[in-house]
């Protein structure tokens, strides 16, 4: 049975349609590339499933559960962890703090109001940082981090729960090529080694096609293709409305 | 029946001038992105000014309509000045600044009111060919209250025509809703700001003078009546001329039967209409909805856990608060424990502030429900004195839990405006629950037990109490609970996405504060012997403020040095006749120079220091 089934998820911005009559599946530990044209409603549709944005219409069931009306961070507790586009750190705060504090909400401490937190988790949370390559920028200030390097703090953030379901929406842009590549093999490392399904948005269509076990096409908040890298590539529709200058 | 045509008819003859003060204030917020406190200022200079020029000319109903005229362009010339000098410096600053910046105005105009004009009322004029009465349903309204109704609708027909119909107008509107966008266009936006802001000090002044011959000129007009402003253009809508109209309307109808049917509620009634439109419209009546910008700006400055070397400070200071009792017995005892109580409130806001991000203007209002809550405890219940100490800060926890849960769910100077109305509404309870509350002469004879009485054990009392309320907020920043306040601050779609309910934690730390606020106002209670709904006024919601700001909202230990040299400087000060003035000043000065706080400028200095 398959980890996350999404059946007719929509979402309206007045008469634009984001995400229209979307439904796919995930497998457990399946790595699905969402790609399509700038506006094609990814983000939103990323948003609908992590409870940043309220659905008009559809369901989302992770492994039975329906996620669709659940706050963001209940929907984290169920095993989602995601990054965003537009990256989302605490920047008052070290890269090491950052994920301390994902720790402590997975082990539920938030409310302890009196021992200091800088005590708790650091062997974790630092492996979590070596994991992700971050480890030398733990005591940096996540404000003054360079892009890239946001992004696998995000990463390393998102993996510190040990989710079930990864949701990466772009997790390369911004990065040169030769880190793209890079990243992108350590995080289907990482979700192989530990069985996370990832759905991820990307534009370099190199590392769609290498690292996605299976892909969806968007456009206009529709999917108009899905299948393997292979068979997509070679859809005429998709040659036309997204991949046609290439 | 009749008495209630009546009663409308003179809600609506106030809605003139309700309508013409928010109208500014509401065109200049639109514009500049300013919330002006000084607004109700101009009013109130309005109405001082055609009283005085009226004196002078004396010269029938022509000397009349001069003096309103005059005042009116007067005050925007005042206006223009005060943008020119100030507001123009602090376009860009974070809005709390702004607020504080022109709540510097407030003080400086009102004693330079004080100064000019003393401190009697002046009682308005009769206009000549307006002096009479009418007879309407039996009832006799005066005729001047019959002109007010009549010309409201032709000046909202005339800024109409001016916003709509005007090649300025016109801009003004598109500025309103995208600055860049207008910047583009070529448009001097310097000027455009000027020329609004002329316009809305000019609306305010002639809201003032015209308001003259029925109410006079007094020098609490302007805080009265700011506040009853923002009453207004939040729940019309800030930015919407239609929405002000309507709004004062509303109010001007509120204030009319709310006399009938609670007389003691009528303030309260007034700020609960508002708190209903922010929960349930946001945006006002007929405002737009904010786009959800996310907010700009370097992020928070690290909080750092206490170095050995502050450690080292904080040490023989503590050591030496402990034995001052040995050294002197006198008056600076007294003082000190203003200190400490101030310190205690400023922490507590600071609280709210810093890590959790959350602009307060009415924090006063938990300062207060603890001061009133220790009072009626002792007089209605009887408890001693450590009790009630004990308890009264949880009544503040409560009010704050209740309030809490509304302001959470608002952000910027909509949180800023509700928070200030629930100050407002606790405020206008004890103001006008006589009975209970003993309205303006206060409470009295609050003294504390006889083992606490004398000045030494008062002293440690509160030393003690504070110190552990200080120390307390400062062990949540640095735990877990402040963490995630401070992450859901920071960003708080990622604080969300990693499992953080952020309004729970603000909701808990709002309440927190509350607590800490109110423990703070009952240990003043008994330091006081008495307490007076002043506790909980803007301004003492303000000197709050000003203690964060002077120390630095993103200090650790800043707003405890800001108590302390404010309650210092407030209490060698307020000897002076006119300190309010040199306050004022040092506000104004404080925010154009230094926008990050006192304590700010060491961490600035540190941050440099480091990287270099
Ligand atoms: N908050 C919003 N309000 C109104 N319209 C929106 C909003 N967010 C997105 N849209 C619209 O929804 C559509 C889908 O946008 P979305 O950001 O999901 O696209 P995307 O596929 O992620 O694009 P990109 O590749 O550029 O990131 C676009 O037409 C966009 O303009
Ligand atoms: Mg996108």
């Amino acid at each position: 049975m398959s980890l996350l089934q999404v059946q007719g998820l929509s979402k309206y911005f007045g008469a634009v349609a984001a995400v229209d009559d979307l439904s796919f599946t995930v497998a457990e530990g399946e790595i699905l590339a969402m790609i399509g044209p700038n506006g094609a409603g990814k983000s939103t549709c990323f948003n609908l499933l992590g409870g940043q944005l309220a659905a008009d219409h559809g369901s989302v069931r992770l492994a039975n559960h329906e996620l669709l009306g659940l706050p963001a961070y209940r929907i984290w507790r169920l095993g989602v962890g995601r990054t965003f586009q537009i990256t989302a750190s605490f920047g008052s705060m070290s890269v090491l703090e950052n994920i301390q504090l994902a720790l402590l909400s997975h082990h539920r401490r938030l409310w302890q109001p009196w021992r200091r937190a800088t005590g708790y988790y650091r062997p974790v949370a630092s492996a979590l940082l070596e994991q992700v390559g971050m480890a030398a920028q733990a005591e940096r200030s996540c404000g003054i981090l360079a892009y890239g390097d946001l992004k696998r703090v995000e990463l390393a953030v998102a993996l510190a729960h040990q989710p079930r379901l990864l949701l990466m929406d772009e997790p390369t842009a911004g990065m040169a090529p030769a880190e793209r590549a890079e990243l992108m093999r350590l995080v289907v490392k990482i979700a192989r080694e530990h069985t996370i399904a990832v759905l991820f948005t990307e534009h370099d269509m190199d590392v769609v096609f290498r690292h996605a076990d299976r892909l969806i096409v968007l456009d206009h908040g529709q999917m108009i293709a899905a299948g393997t890298p292979a068979s997509v590539r070679a859809d005429p529709l998709v040659q036309t409305r997204y991949l046609g200058h290439s | 029946m009749s008495i209630i045509l009546l009663q409308s008819l003179t809600g609506l003859a106030s809605a003139a001038s309700l309508f013409l003060v928010a109208v500014g204030l509401s065109i200049i917020f639109g514009v500049t992105r300013v919330v002006n406190f000084a607004h109700g200022s101009f009013y109130m200079l309005g109405a001082y000014l055609a009283w005085w020029l009226h004196q002078w000319l004396a010269a029938g109903a022509l000397g009349f309509w001069v003096s309103v005229v005059v005042a009116a362009v007067t005050v925007g010339l005042v206006g223009v000045l005060v943008e020119y000098l100030i507001l123009r410096r602090i376009y860009k600053a974070p809005e709390l600044f702004q607020l504080l910046a022109t709540f510097g105005v407030v003080l400086v105009i009102q004693d330079a009111v004080l100064w000019v004009w003393g401190p009697e009322d002046r009682l308005g004029p009769q206009v000549p060919g307006l002096d009479g009465a009418v007879l309407i349903a039996g009832h006799y309204l005066p005729s001047y209250d019959l002109f007010l109704i009549a010309i409201t609708p032709l000046l909202l027909l005339a800024l109409w025509w001016l916003f709509q119909r005007t090649r300025w107008g016109i801009l003004v509107r598109a500025a309103t809703q995208d600055r860049e966008m207008v910047a583009a266009l070529g448009v001097n936006q310097t000027r455009l700001f000027t020329a609004v802001f002329f316009l809305g000090s000019l609306l305010a002044g002639l809201g003032g003078a015209l308001q003259l011959p029925k109410g006079g000129a007094d020098t609490l007009l302007d805080i009265n009546i700011i506040a009853t402003a923002f009453v207004i253009v939040v729940i019309g809508g800030l930015g919407s001329i239609l929405g002000a109209f309507l709004a004062a309307v509303l109010v001007g109808q509120l204030n009319a039967f709310g006399i009938l049917v609670f007389p003691t509620l009528t303030l309260a009634l007034m700020f609960l209409v508002m708190a209903s439109v922010l929960i349930l419209r946001p945006q006002g009546l007929l405002g737009k909805p904010e786009s959800a910008a996310p907010p700009t700006g370097p992020p928070a400055p690290r909080l750092r856990l206490p170095s050995r070397l502050s450690l080292m400070l904080w040490l023989p200071l503590l050591t030496g608060l402990v034995a001052l009792p040995w050294f002197t017995q006198g008056y600076v005892l007294v003082l000190m424990v203003d200190i400490f109580i101030a310190a205690l409130f400023a922490a507590s806001l600071h609280f709210l502030l810093g890590p959790g991000g959350m602009i307060s203007f009415g924090h006063a209002a938990y300062f207060g429900l603890g001061a009133y809550g220790a009072a009626l405890l002792v007089k209605y219940l009887s408890l001693p004195m450590l009790p009630a100490l004990l308890l009264a800060p949880w009544i503040a926890g409560l009010g704050a839990l209740l309030f809490g849960w509304f302001c959470v769910r608002l952000r910027g100077v909509y949180l800023a405006m509700l928070t200030l109305a629930f100050a407002q509404i606790i405020w206008s309870v004890a103001m006008q629950w006589y009975p209970v509350t003993g309205g303006d002469d206060g409470i009295l004879g609050l003294w504390p037990a006889p083992w606490a009485a004398d000045r030494i054990s008062y002293y440690y009392l509160s030393l003690t109490l504070c110190a552990l309320g200080i120390y307390s907020l400062r062990r949540m920043m640095f735990a877990p609970f402040g963490y995630a306040l401070r992450g859901s601050r920071d960003s708080a779609r990622r604080a969300e996405a990693i499992g953080i309910a952020v309004r729970h934690h603000q909701w808990a730390a709002f309440t927190i504060a509350g607590v800490c606020a109110g423990l703070a106002g009952s240990l003043y209670v008994y330091s006081k012997g008495s307490v007076f709904p002043d506790v909980m006024a803007i301004p003492n919601s303000v000197d709050a403020l000003i203690m964060v700001l002077l120390g630095g909202v993103q200090t650790v230990s800043g707003p405890l040095l800001g108590a302390a040299v404010f309650t210092w400087l407030h209490d060698e000060l307020s000897r002076l006749d006119y300190w309010r003035f040199l306050l004022g000043l040092s506000l104004i000065g404080l925010v154009v120079l230094f926008p990050h706080g006192l304590g700010g400028i060491a961490e600035q200095w540190r941050s440099r220091r480091i990287s270099s």
